[in-house]
């Protein structure tokens, strides 16, 4: 981060590990080799995957063959979505507030859409009415752990439990993109059958993901060629990534708990700060409901993509909605389902902490956000 | 000064952007994201943004984007839609530099601390006594002052035209010198929010229902019809039902309560009046000599203003109702006010 910089937007991407830079860069120059060879060189490699596939399954509470290395979450959700109802036919199903990974997926396969409470949490009765009334079997669920704009958490037992019970051959897919930093993953993986993870989001690089695949589960491969990750997807692996994912992975879950409290603290810290200094700020879910590094609110009398102006320009970064091709801003589709009305949600700021977040950037924030609102409210530049 | 200059992704606004940071202003470029729907025309396309910010990225500034769909729909798209219903021929580019270039961003730029906006429009912002007016462009055939008319003078004072002293062909060549993207780009030519493919009939069918109207002479005889009278404008002479070969005949009126369309000469078009509705003035009303412009590339004719009727010296054909009329000082070289044609 460049010096004097405020960065509150781990959600969208956090920095990179140390420890995983440089895990990557022994792949990048020495052992350059395709791990797929049949040679010592590429035998070494492969070893580096293989053991990255076993640290991976130990954090996941899964098998190593159920871990599939990917170019990042959006593949792996397309690839549990498309990939299941191209095997086994049926039509998907997923919470409106799902991250557009996997929404789109559903939608462009014509798949049921079901609506949420105002936590953003499926609606379970919603959920079970449509499984069974569904004129074509849903062959997969698709429901997000953490959303990546308010940061709610799913009961994932919940639902897996209505799906067993009302759908009992569904598969059952989560994207656990945003849940890596916050919820031991062990705790997730008895309850679903797809789960989709993204590197970039717990300090590892770009560009690499992982999709767990429990055995069993039954999918075509998105990509097809040369077979690697047992046919179910193929090319070659990105070996640095997958190495500076592993380690990352591994970082983090150790740290977990302590990040939890710390960070929790943080966010508890900026979001009273706020309300204290400001009327008409409110928090878009109860605490109680969401992970520690997310601070969603919806503040009054302001247009975010104006305050997003005036906070870039005060070096605080933070966003509101996901952002179209164009890069402008598009009205949230998490919460307009959420019922969030129209004038509340153009003044919703989302604010996400993270590894590198401290108390200074809190309180720096803090202020620049008040000044930023109270100049906005006024009407006119200071 | 601290400028927003509004990018479109074309070649005009590229080098005014150049221009305003020769000048030594900040300059930080905005493109507004206005038309949601489907568009072929490539006009507020991704591709367009995809321009604007790689410009704003050579040029060395930041670049930022709006997201103003719904005041667009609101202010433009929906007035259109209206406007086609009751029979006029509206021009939504006006409507949208009325509202959205000007009136919306410039509210927005000023509430973050912006001293005025500049746009790539062909025309300039100078001083007539102690006023701001807005004064053609240098590239006589490029002009673009009858679209921007209706600036006042609050908005005068802040609105920046860095391209009005220079040709296009002056703007295209500091384009290639700075090695822009957008050098080449050919100039946009259509409404940004209607299709090439399915055109103004397939955008109007889908959102209002078509009447049928009876075309008739002007003895009243009855001639063919037509499956819309809402596509049918006034001065029209093709796609009207009536036979080829005959003498030319043009639509000279539209009476929608009867769904009727006369048709007549040419020079039943010519009127020797025009009333002009929704006035608008970069400073005072005015009254007395006048050039009279009304359309974007139509000569303007010399006639006499008198509160909302224009007398023409000659007489001219009659203007569609909707269209906008723009009324320039007597050397026909900036705008005193405009309105719209009754």
């Amino acid at each position: 981060m460049q010096n004097g910089y405020t960065y509150l937007d781990h959600a969208a991407t956090t920095p990179m590990r140390a420890d995983a830079v440089a895990a990557m860069l022994p792949f990048l120059t020495e052992q350059f080799a395709n791990p797929s060879g049949s040679h010592r060189f590429a035998r070494q490699v492969r070893k580096s995957i293989d053991e990255a596939r076993d640290d991976v399954a130990d954090v996941l509470g899964c098998r190593p063959g159920e871990v599939i290395f990917t170019s990042g979450g959006t593949e792996a959700d397309n690839t549990a979505i498309f990939g299941t109802l191209d095997r086994r036919g049926g039509v998907a199903l997923c919470p409106a507030v799902e991250h557009h990974a996997v929404l789109h997926a559903v939608e462009a396969r014509h798949g049921l859409v079901v609506g949420v409470d105002a936590t953003g949490r499926v609606d379970h009765d919603a959920l079970a009415s449509a499984l069974v009334t569904s004129t074509d079997p849903v062959s997969i669920v698709s429901v997000m752990a953490v959303n990546n704009e308010v940061g709610t958490i799913t009961d994932l037992a919940g639902v897996a439990a209505i799906v067993r019970r009302n759908a009992p051959n569904a598969s059952i897919h989560t994207d656990a993109v945003q849940a890596a930093n916050w919820l031991d993953l062990r705790t997730i993986t008895p309850h679903v059958d797809l789960l989709s993870l993204s590197a970039h989001k717990f300090g590892g690089p770009k560009g690499v993901g992982i999709l767990m695949a429990r055995a069993g589960s039954a999918f075509a491969p998105l990509l097809v060629g040369g077979g690697q990750e047992r046919d179910r997807r193929s090319g070659t692996h990105n070996v640095a990534g997958i190495v500076a994912m592993t380690v990352a992975l591994r970082a983090t879950d150790h740290e977990r708990s302590a990040e939890n409290e710390r960070i929790g603290r943080l966010r508890d810290c900026l979001v009273d700060g706020l309300q204290d200094g400001l009327d008409d700020v409110t928090e878009t879910v109860d605490r109680a409901h969401k992970v520690a590094g997310s601070a969603h609110v919806c503040i009054g009398g302001i247009e975010n993509e104006a305050l997003l102006y005036l906070l870039d320009e005060a070096e605080v970064c933070a966003s509101a909605a996901s952002a179209c091709a164009s890069g402008a801003m598009e009205p949230s589709h998490v919460l307009a389902a959420m019922g969030v009305p129209n004038e509340r949600a153009r003044g919703a700021l989302r604010l996400t902490l993270g590894r590198t977040s401290t108390e200074a950037d809190v309180a720096r924030a803090t202020t620049v956000i008040i000044d930023a609102v109270r100049r906005l409210r006024t009407g006119r530049a200071a | 000064m601290k400028v927003l200059m509004a990018l479109s992704g074309g070649v005009d606004s590229s080098v005014a952007a150049a221009e305003l940071i020769d000048a030594g202003h900040d300059v930080v470029g905005v493109t507004m994201r206005l038309w949601g729907g489907e568009s072929d025309t490539g006009c507020c396309s991704v591709a367009d943004v995809d321009d604007a910010r790689r410009v704003a990225q050579q040029l060395g500034i930041d670049h930022l984007v709006f997201n103003f769909t719904d005041d667009f729909n609101a202010h433009v798209v929906d007035p259109y839609v209206r406007a086609h219903s009751q029979g006029l021929t509206p021009n939504p580019c006006i409507e949208c530099n009325r509202h959205l270039k000007f009136e919306r961003l410039s509210e927005r730029a000023d509430l973050l601390g912006f001293d005025a906006v500049a746009t790539g429009h062909h025309a300039r912002v100078d001083v007539v006594g102690d006023r701001f007016f807005v004064h053609r462009g240098a590239d006589a055939a490029k002009d673009q002052s009858y679209v921007v008319h209706m600036l006042p003078q609050r908005e005068l004072r802040r609105t920046v035209f860095p391209v009005g002293h220079l040709t296009k062909a002056q703007v295209r060549q500091r384009a290639i010198a700075l090695g822009l993207r957008t050098a080449t780009k050919p100039d946009s030519q259509d409404v940004c929010f209607i299709t090439q493919t399915g055109g103004r009939e397939a955008f109007l069918g889908a959102r209002i229902p078509f009447r049928r109207g009876t075309v008739v002479g002007s003895d009243g005889a009855v001639l063919g019809d037509v499956p819309a009278i809402e596509m049918v404008t006034v001065g029209q002479r093709r796609g009207i039902g009536l036979p080829g070969g005959g003498p030319k005949r043009y639509v000279t009126a539209i009476d929608r309560t009867t769904a009727t369309i006369v048709v007549g000469d040419e020079a039943d078009l010519y009127v020797s009046e025009l009333t002009v509705e929704q006035l608008v003035w970069a400073d005072q009303p005015y009254t007395g000599d006048v050039m009279v412009q009304c359309s974007a590339h139509g000569a303007a004719m010399p006639a006499g203003l008198d509160g909302n009727t224009v007398h023409w010296q000659q007489p001219q054909r009659c203007v569609a109702p909707g269209q906008s009329v723009v009324f320039y000082d007597a050397s026909n070289s900036y705008v005193l006010g405009g309105g719209i044609a009754a």
